[in-house]
């Protein structure tokens, strides 16, 4: 029997009706669109975060020209500098202590503030929400006012009771406390509506047990409190230590880093060093110190919460 | 089978989506491309004085319409350092403007990216005389002029003292400094040492000298004036590293008397603290240009009306005034090098200098010393001639200078931006340091400046 000749169009019909099924097919699944509507964020995420952090990572391994590849020569160098290792050492003392700070009075906040009848606790958040929600650049202006060496109201009301006036940016120790002191009152209303939102989720049956066998306050916060809170305790604190680290507005507008380098961060220092300076190598190197210290704690705190998770399963 | 509910389907969904990811073609950063022969684009400083950015403006179309060249023209702040990230944005992009304003150091940084304009400056120097050195420093690189000075945002940061404080002392300011064109026997007693004779009484009078010792411009710039008049070079023109010589060694003993005269918060000044500090009435002397006697014509008049500028003191090694200049640099990937070259040579001929600088009370500052006798700074007051001294005239006996000159550029720009030389002073007199650790330290941090 002879083979009848099957036209070329034929294939090409086919292959195009294959496709066109394929097609309709990846329309008409949910994970096509959902993939499509996230696709803005992702270009966002990989043109603003994950594209810029490549672009750092190479440029730190150049030389200041930038004409050769010099591999982590630029980080040797960081360290055998003595102002540098300040840096490091500024960075964690003001991202430790003013986490700290944050964390212990936004507890506090949340716990005054989950007492309060319904109706107040609504003022209350909103008006305590308020430094946190206001752009930091300004409300840092408006504490750089506070403490100028001209206009400070601190030294007005302090030479008003007859006490000396502080030079406030212009001592390594009170500049110093003035950075952590301008970043707690803006981070803390972050941890008292974290805290606020844990504390409504405990079950007030576990405080009534409590109360009927005998626990008194500090016992029901130790054994009941503390630990359902842990988890979110250990996350906001992450959050909060990350944002900390590489903090810039706060510094950048109260001292510049000064005085003497005395309040210089890695944020601070890299912009100094990589924009102002010319040496956008040595800069890149400066901000990425940042990651190997955020790492390290990342992986301790996000360990925790993984394990306490898989126990309380 | 279809969803019902709200009648839009997935493929409605994904139609839409579509559209709207189209439109949304999000100019985040928005880099002007040159434009091709017959169109410029210019990045200008957007100055403090508002009436400076009309007068460039009419300036630039006048050019504009005459010569048949389409011109954009931006006006960038450098508030926030925005003007230097904007060319670092360009430089690396290799796109934007043709022409952009640099400030001091910035043109220096650039200098790979930049066009050399040889051929405007010789034509300019031919026409108006030599050009400041300060700006042959910062803007000639291995022999070719890289960027135009500009007058537009340049200033000197010469003396701006209290004419009442002084005179009660028995120093009268407007006769050593009067405003006319005249050298007076006076001035050549203006030096660190009669300064630092006011300082005691000023303190003692709660005025003292607002001198800030921080770490941003106007801190670094008096007292890179100072080193230098001492003959103190953290590292000499070679790239060797002095700091540990006898001229170093001085000048810092004397700002060792100095500091204890001046406010305790002087190591947190930036650049509007002194500013503010004159207008508050708070202080008998700043190193400042007169952007803070105008604003106190409108704040404070009765302080305004008793300031007197007239340059820096003299040391040992001559009189150096603080001097920051601005440019204009023309890319090297800009496609109209020739237009750029024909604008910048009319916005620098003495016309338009002057009419800029009248603009803005005199607040600019032309490269030439042979146009320091523009009439707008006889003209201002009150009290009348009070920045008559402000521009560095022949008569004056003294040169316009920099902070850490004269080491080679890319090291003095970071000794200048890390603020090495206030800081080196703040280690002794605030933080207690001895001679030997401060200047230990400044060597530590010199030696990771001249890296290559």
């Amino acid at each position: 029997m002879a083979n009848r000749s099957i036209p070329a169009t034929f294939f090409r019909e086919e292959i195009a009706g294959a496709r066109a099924g394929v097609i309709r097919l990846l329309t008409r699944r949910r994970s096509t669109i959902a993939f499509l509507m996230c696709l803005p964020l992702i270009l966002l995420i990989v043109g603003l975060v994950l594209y810029p952090g490549l672009y750092a990572i190479y440029l730190s391994l150049l030389n200041k020209r930038m004409t050769q590849f010099v591999g982590l020569g630029n980080f040797t160098f960081l360290l055998r500098r003595s102002t540098f290792r300040l840096v490091i050492f500024q960075s964690c003392l003001f991202a430790i202590t003013a986490v700290f700070a944050k964390a212990v009075i936004g507890f506090t906040l949340a716990h005054l503030m989950h007492n309060l009848p319904a109706k107040n606790q609504r003022v209350w958040r909103g008006l305590l929400l308020i430094p946190w929600v206001i752009p930091l650049a300004i409300s840092t202006l408006g504490w750089w006012w506070l403490f100028d060496p001209s206009y400070s109201a601190f030294n007005w009301v302090l030479s008003g009771v007859g006490l000396p006036e502080v030079a406030w940016l212009g001592d390594a120790n009170w500049a110093r406390f003035c950075m952590i002191l301008v970043n707690t009152w803006w981070g803390t209303p972050f941890f008292m509506i974290m805290y606020l939102a844990a504390l409504k989720s405990v079950s007030e049956h576990l405080y009534e047990s409590a109360a009927i066998d005998g626990a008194n306050a500090w016992q029901k916060m130790r054994y009941i409190t503390l630990p359902m809170l842990r988890n979110i305790i250990s996350i906001t604190v992450l959050f909060s230590l990350i944002v900390t680290f590489a903090n810039f507005d706060i510094v950048r507008i109260l001292t510049n880093g000064g005085p003497q380098d005395q309040t210089h961060i890695f944020a601070t220092y890299a912009f100094q060093v990589g924009i102002q300076s010319g040496d956008i190598p040595l800069g890149a190197s400066v901000s990425l110190f940042m990651l190997p210290i955020l790492a390290v704690a990342s992986f301790f705190i996000l360990r925790g919460v993984t394990r306490r998770s898989k126990e309380t399963i | 089978m279809r969803t019902k509910g709200n009648g839009i389907s997935r493929r409605d969904v994904l139609k839409l989506g579509a559209a709207a990811a189209a439109a949304a073609a999000l100019p985040l950063v928005h880099v002007r491309t040159s434009r091709a022969a017959g169109k410029l684009s210019v990045g200008f400083w957007d100055h403090w004085v508002p009436a400076g950015n009309a007068a460039m403006k009419k300036q630039v179309a006048a050019w504009a319409k005459k010569n048949k060249v389409e011109v954009t023209d931006d006006y960038i702040t450098s508030i926030g350092n925005k003007i230097i990230m904007t060319a670092s944005a360009e430089a690396q992009a290799k796109a934007g403007h043709d022409i952009l304003a640099f400030d001091t150091w910035n043109i220096g940084n650039n200098a790979d990216n930049l066009e050399p304009v040889d051929d405007v400056i010789n034509a300019l120097e031919k026409k108006y005389g030599k050009i400041n050195p300060v700006s042959e420093y910062l803007a000639k690189v291995k022999g070719r002029w890289i960027g135009v000075p500009s007058s537009s945002g340049s200033q000197y940061k010469p003396s701006c003292a209290r004419i009442s404080f002084f005179k009660a002392q028995g120093l009268d300011v407007q006769a050593m400094y009067p405003a006319k064109p005249e050298h007076t026997a006076l001035s050549d007693q203006w030096t660190w040492d009669t300064m630092l004779k006011y300082a005691g009484p000023a303190q003692k009078a709660n005025l003292p000298f607002a001198l800030g010792l921080g770490q941003t411009t106007d801190n670094v710039d008096w007292v890179g004036a100072l080193f230098r008049s001492f003959g103190a070079e953290l590292v000499d023109a070679k790239g060797n590293i002095t700091v540990k010589s006898d001229p170093v060694k001085q000048a810092l003993e004397y700002m060792m008397k100095l500091a204890k005269f001046l406010p305790d918060d002087v190591y947190s000044y930036d650049d509007a603290s002194n500013n503010r500090a004159l207008i508050a009435g708070k202080t008998a002397l700043i190193f400042n240009p007169p952007s803070s006697w105008a604003v106190a014509k409108r704040d404070n008049p009765s302080v305004a009306a008793d300031c007197w500028t007239f340059p820096t003191p003299a040391g040992p090694k001559g009189r150096f005034v603080p001097h920051l200049p601005y440019f204009w640099g023309i890319w090297s990937f800009s496609k109209n090098k020739s237009a750029a070259k024909d604008l910048l040579t009319f916005l620098m001929q003495r016309e338009q200098v002057e009419e800029r600088d009248i603009a803005v009370d005199g607040y600019d500052i032309p490269p030439f010393l042979s146009m320091s006798d523009f009439k707008i700074w006889s003209e201002v007051e009150p009290p009348r001639g009070t920045v008559f001294n402000y521009p560095v005239r022949p008569f004056h006996n003294a040169t316009p200078s920099i902070s850490a000159y004269p080491a080679p550029r890319d090291i003095a720009v970071q000794i200048y931006n890390r603020a090495t030389i206030t800081t080196l002073v703040a280690k002794m007199t605030k933080g207690g340091q001895s001679m030997d650790q401060a200047l230990s330290w400044a060597q530590d941090e010199l030696e990771g400046f001249t890296r290559g």
